[in-house]
C-alpha cells in the first residue's frame, strides 16, 4: 500500500509544487521543511495554560466556525451557524429554528467562507464575528461572549455571496457582493440573454453600533461580472471599498476557459461615502425585494422579520461612485495594507503581484486619466493606479496579509508557497513552503491597521499525506509559521475539519474575561421557561401536548408523563435549573425525527416529538452531568388516540402524582444583592 | 478613678470600628473538589450565610442532596436575626464605656464580647454537626460511618471536596477590637493599681481591683 502513496505524492510534487521544490532546495533549505529546533517549544502550551491567540475559521461546507488557539492549534469550539447542528439542537430546537429561515424556506445548510471580525478604528475590537453563507446568500453575527450565532440577515439580488463580509473601518457597514451575476430582479430569461439581462449587486448592510443588529442600507447594481473578494479601506481610503471581479468578458458557460481571455479584470472601488450621499438625494430607487432577517431575542428565542424591499443604486445615477482598476488576469484575493494606501491584488493567473496605489487612484480619478468606460464606469489607466508589481513571486497569488512591520505575505496556489515582500520596493524577501495549496492565509489582525505580526496561518486547500491517512476523504490542513524574524519558520502543521477558507486571529486577553459562563435563570424570559420544580407541568391544547420540564442534578421535573396520544405532536420544554459553570443537561428520547437538545445553565430549549407508535418510551440526558448521569431519566406513556388514560405527570404540585421537589433550593434567587459583595 | 482620655477615645474608636461586621463577613467556607478548581465558597455575615459568588450556595445545595444534607436557607438561623441587634448593643455600649471612663464598665464589656465570640463558635458548631449529621436516609451517596461536618476552624477532606473554614474580615476586626480592649483595660488596670500604691503608700488605704 506505501507504493501508490508514494507514487501519489511525487505526482503531486511535480504537478503542483515545482516551485516549491525549488524554493525548498534553493533559499528556503531543508532545516525548515517540518518543524525543527526550537519549534516544538514556541507552539507548546502546557496543560492548564491558555494560547495567546483565538483564532476563528470559517468551516467552509460545514456552514460554521470552528475556533482554534494559537500557537497550539488546538480546537476550542465549533459554533453552529448555517448547519443543523444535531449535537445541541441549533436548528432544530423550537427556539432556534428561525435563525435559519429564507425566502427560499428553510436552508439548514450553507458554505461559509470568510469570518471577519468588528473593527474599531480599523482594529479588531472583540465584539462580533461576521461570516458569510455564500450558497443560499446570508450573513451571520456571532457575539463573542458567548461563542454563538445571533443574527442571520439574507442578502437578496445576490447569489453566490463570496466577497462577503468585509467590514468597514468602525463596523459602519459589513459589505458583501455577489460571486454569480443573475437577472435582477429574478426572472424567466434565457441564459444566453447573460450580457443583457444578468447583474452583479454588491450590498452595503448598516451595523448598529450599540446592538450589532445589521440592514440593509443601499445596493449597488454593477455589470454582470462574478465579484470575487473585497476588502474595505482604511485611513486615508476609508469610505471606500473594493472588489475584485473576474469574467469581465461576461461569459455564460465554461468560464474556466471563456472567463480567461481578458489580459486584465478589474477592481471595482467604490466610494461608499459617495452612495450614502446618493441614498440620502433620494437617488435610489425602490426595488421590491423579499428577506429573512433573523435575529435571536433577548428571551433566547429566534424571530424571523420579513425585509420587502431595498435602495438600489446604479453607477448612472451616481457618478463618482465607482470606478474600476484593471487588475491582471481574474483577481481573487485585494487586500489592503495597514496604512490604507495599498491596495494588494492576487491575479490567480498572473505572473506578478499587482499593487495599486490608493493616493494615485485618487490622483488618477481628478486627472480623468480613464482609458475608457465599461457599461458606463470608468475605467481608470492601469499605469495610473499603479504602485509597482512584485515580480517573479510564484505562481497562482491569491491573498496578502500584512505583519504591520512594513511586509505582506501573499499565498501562492499553484506553488504552494507563502511569499514575503516588501511594500517598500515590492521585492520578495522570503518564501515558505505550505502542504499544500495553500488558499487564504492569515496573520492575526493582518487585515487590520494594526496586526500581531507573530504568526502567519496558511489554511491548505490539499492534505494529502499530512497525517495518518484515513480513507478517501481527509481533514483539511493547516500549517502555523514564526513570522517574527527576518525568515517565516514552520511550527506547527494542524488538521482542521470543514474545509477553513478565512480565518481571523485576535489576543486571547481581549475575549478570555468577557466570556459569559452561564444563564442567568433569573432573567430567563422563556415563555416555557419554568424556574422552579414547582411550576413544572403539563398541558394540553387540543393535539398539542406542552411539557415544561426542569433539569438538574440528576433528574427531570417530571419524569414520568402519561396520557400522551397517538397522532399528538409533544413540545418538551426543557429547562435547565443549574447556575453552575459548565454544567449543561441533555435531552434525547426515542425515536425523535430531528435531534437531542443541550440546554446550558440557566437556559431553555424546545424540542418537538410526534410519537409514531404506542407504549412507553425512555427519555434520557445525552451531556454527562453528574455521578448519578445514568439516572437521569425518565418515561413517556403513548396510549392510542381516543384512551382514557389520563394526562397525568409527577410533580411537586400535581394533585394525584405529587412528589417531593427534589430541587434544593430555588436557584437563582439567592440574596446576593448586599452592598460591598 | 477614671481612665485616661486616650484610653476612652481608643475605646471608642474600637467601638465604632465594629461597625465593619456591618459590611463584611465574619467567615468564611471555601470548598474545592477536583471538577471545582475556582471553588466553591460560603460566606456567614452577621445577618446571614450567602455563597461566595453569586450562585455558590445554590450550587453547595445542590451537591449535598446527594448526601442527603439539608438544604442551607439563609432564613433558617435565628441567631443571625438577632446579631445585628446584639451588635448594635456591643457598639453602642463601647461608646458609653468610653463616656463613662470608668473600668469596671470596660471589663464587663470585654468579657460580654469574648462570651458572645465563644457562644458564637459554639452554635456555629452545632449547626455544622447538625447538617453534617442529619442526613436523609434516601440519600444517593451514603457512606457508612462518614459524616460531612465542615471544621469550625482549619481543614478538612470530605468526600471529593477539601473544605476549609476560616475568620473572615469581621472575625478578624472583632478580634482586633478585643485585642485592644484587652490591652486598654491592662494598662488601666497597672495605672490603678500603681496609683492606689502610691496612694497606699501616703494614705495606707486599701484598694480593690477587679481582675479579668
Amino acid at each position: 500500500m506505501s507504493r501508490p502513496t508514494i507514487r501519489e505524492t511525487l505526482v503531486a510534487l511535480v504537478g503542483l509544487g515545482c516551485t516549491a521544490i525549488v524554493a525548498a532546495c534553493s533559499g528556503a533549505g531543508a532545516s525548515r521543511v517540518g518543524a525543527t529546533g526550537d519549534a516544538a517549544e514556541k507552539v507548546y502550551v502546557a496543560p492548564g495554560k491558555y494560547d495567546e491567540f483565538y483564532a476563528f475559521f470559517s468551516g467552509g461546507f460545514d456552514g460554521q466556525v470552528g475556533v482554534y488557539g494559537l500557537p497550539s492549534g488546538r480546537l476550542l469550539k465549533h459554533v453552529p451557524v448555517f448547519s443543523q447542528n444535531s449535537e445541541n439542537g441549533w436548528g432544530y430546537s423550537e427556539q432556534t429554528k428561525p435563525m435559519l429561515a429564507t425566502s427560499y424556506g428553510f436552508v439548514p445548510w450553507d458554505d461559509a467562507h470568510h469570518p471577519q471580525l468588528s473593527q474599531t478604528r480599523g482594529v479588531p475590537d472583540g465584539r462580533w464575528l461576521f461570516i458569510n453563507g455564500n450558497n443560499t446568500p446570508r450573513i451571520a453575527r456571532l457575539d463573542l461572549t458567548r461563542f454563538e450565532t445571533e443574527e442571520i440577515l439574507e442578502i437578496p439580488n445576490s447569489a453566490g455571496n463570496h466577497s462577503s463580509p468585509f467590514v468597514t473601518e468602525n463596523n459602519e457597514y459589513v459589505v458583501a457582493g455577489t460571486r454569480f451575476s443573475v437577472p435582477v430582479p429574478q426572472r424567466d430569461v434565457s441564459i444566453e440573454n447573460y450580457k443583457q439581462d444578468f447583474s452583479g449587486v454588491l450590498s452595503y448592510i448598516r451595523v448598529d453600533s450599540a446592538t450589532g443588529h445589521m440592514a440593509i442600507a443601499f445596493q449597488i447594481r454593477l455589470p454582470g461580472f462574478d465579484y470575487d473578494l473585497s476588502h474595505s479601506g482604511k485611513g486615508p481610503s476609508h469610505g471606500w471599498s473594493f472588489f475584485t471581479s473576474y469574467n469581465s468578458e461576461e461569459g455564460n458557460s465554461k468560464l474556466e476557459v471563456s472567463a480567461s481571455q481578458n489580459d486584465k479584470d478589474y477592481i471595482a472601488a467604490i466610494n461608499w461615502k459617495t452612495a450614502e450621499q446618493c441614498v440620502a438625494q433620494k437617488k435610489a430607487v425602490t426595488e421590491p425585494a423579499r428577506y429573512a432577517h433573523n435575529l435571536m431575542g433577548e428571551d433566547g428565542v429566534a424571530r424571523t422579520e420579513w425585509g420587502s424591499s431595498v435602495q438600489m443604486l446604479t453607477p448612472k445615477a451616481c457618478p463618482g461612485m465607482v470606478y474600476y482598476l484593471p487588475t491582471p488576469k481574474s483577481p481573487h484575493g485585494v487586500d489592503v495594507d495597514p496604512t490604507g494606501e495599498f491596495i494588494v491584488a492576487g491575479g490567480k493567473l498572473a505572473t506578478v503581484i499587482p499593487v495599486h496605489s490608493f493616493s494615485k487612484m485618487q490622483k488618477a480619478i481628478a486627472d480623468h486619466a480613464f482609458t475608457g468606460e465599461v457599461h458606463g464606469i470608468p475605467v481608470l489607466k492601469y499605469e495610473a493606479t499603479m504602485a509597482g508589481e512584485v515580480q517573479n513571486p510564484g505562481l497562482g497569488p491569491l491573498h496578502t496579509e500584512f505583519d504591520g512591520r512594513g511586509n505582506a505575505y501573499t499565498s501562492m496556489f499553484l506553488s504552494s508557497e507563502i511569499v514575503k515582500w516588501s511594500l517598500k520596493d515590492f521585492k520578495v524577501l522570503d518564501r515558505a513552503p505550505t502542504y499544500y495549496s495553500v488558499g487564504h492565509l492569515m496573520i492575526p489582525g493582518g487585515d487590520s491597521r494594526k496586526p500581531w505580526g507573530k504568526y502567519a496561518l496558511a489554511l491548505n486547500k490539499i492534505t494529502k499525506d499530512r497525517y495518518l491517512p484515513t480513507g478517501p476523504e481527509l481533514t483539511q490542513s493547516a500549517q502555523l509559521y514564526d513570522i517574527s524574524g527576518d525568515r517565516m519558520k514552520l511550527l506547527l502543521d494542524f488538521p482542521t475539519i470543514g474545509e477553513p477558507h478565512y480565518a481571523q486571529a485576535l489576543p486571547a486577553a481581549m475575549l478570555r474575561d468577557r466570556q459569559l459562563k452561564m444563564y442567568s435563570l433569573k432573567d430567563n424570559k422563556d415563555p416555557y421557561a419554568v424556574k422552579t420544580e414547582m411550576k413544572t407541568r403539563v398541558e394540553r391544547t387540543g393535539k398539542v401536548v406542552h411539557v415544561l420540564m426542569t433539569s438538574v442534578r440528576s433528574h427531570f421535573m417530571p419524569d414520568k408523563i402519561e396520557g400522551i396520544q397517538l397522532g399528538d405532536t409533544v413540545y418538551f420544554h426543557l429547562t435547565n435549573l443549574e447556575q453552575d459553570w459548565d454544567v449543561p443537561h441533555g435531552f434525547a428520547i426515542t425515536g425523535a425525527n430531528n435531534a437531542e437538545l443541550l440546554m446550558m445553565p440557566g437556559q431553555t430549549r424546545t424540542i418537538m416529538w410526534v410519537p409514531q407508535r404506542i407504549g412507553v418510551f425512555p427519555f434520557y440526558c445525552t451531556d454527562f452531568c453528574s455521578a448519578l448521569h445514568q439516572e437521569m431519566q425518565g418515561y413517556v406513556r403513548v396510549s392510542p388516540r381516543g384512551s382514557k388514560v389520563e394526562l397525568l405527570w409527577n410533580s411537586p404540585t400535581h394533585k394525584s402524582w405529587k412528589v417531593a421537589a427534589l430541587q434544593s433550593t430555588t436557584p437563582g434567587h439567592e440574596t446576593v444583592a448586599r452592598g460591598g459583595r | 478613678m477614671r481612665m485616661r482620655a486616650w484610653s476612652r477615645w481608643t475605646i471608642a474608636v474600637a467601638s465604632a470600628l465594629l461597625l465593619v461586621l456591618y459590611v463584611t463577613p465574619l467567615w468564611r467556607i471555601q470548598l474545592y473538589a477536583p471538577q471545582y478548581p475556582e471553588g466553591l465558597g460560603l460566606r456567614i455575615w452577621v445577618d446571614g450565610i450567602t455563597g461566595a459568588k453569586p450562585n455558590d450556595l445554590n450550587s453547595i445545595n445542590g451537591l449535598n442532596h446527594y448526601i442527603g444534607m439539608h438544604a442551607i436557607e439563609p432564613g433558617d438561623f435565628p441567631e443571625l436575626r438577632l446579631m445585628p441587634w446584639l451588635l448594635a448593643g456591643f457598639i453602642g455600649a463601647g461608646l458609653l464605656v468610653a463616656l463613662v471612663g470608668k473600668r469596671g464598665p470596660l471589663y464587663a464589656w470585654l468579657q460580654l464580647i469574648l462570651l458572645a465570640g465563644v457562644a458564637g463558635l459554639v452554635d456555629f458548631y452545632r449547626w455544622g454537626y447538625a447538617y453534617g449529621h442529619e442526613l436523609d436516609e434516601h440519600a444517593a451517596i451514603k457512606v457508612p460511618g462518614m459524616s460531612y461536618q465542615p471544621p469550625v476552624i482549619g481543614s478538612k477532606q470530605l468526600l471529593n471536596f477539601h473544605a476549609s473554614s476560616w475568620p473572615d474580615i469581621g472575625a478578624w476586626v472583632a478580634c482586633l477590637v478585643l485585642a485592644v480592649g484587652l490591652a486598654i483595660a491592662l494598662f488601666e488596670w497597672r495605672r490603678a493599681h500603681r496609683a492606689a500604691g502610691d496612694a497606699a503608700a501616703s494614705l495606707s488605704r486599701p484598694m480593690v481591683g477587679v481582675v479579668v
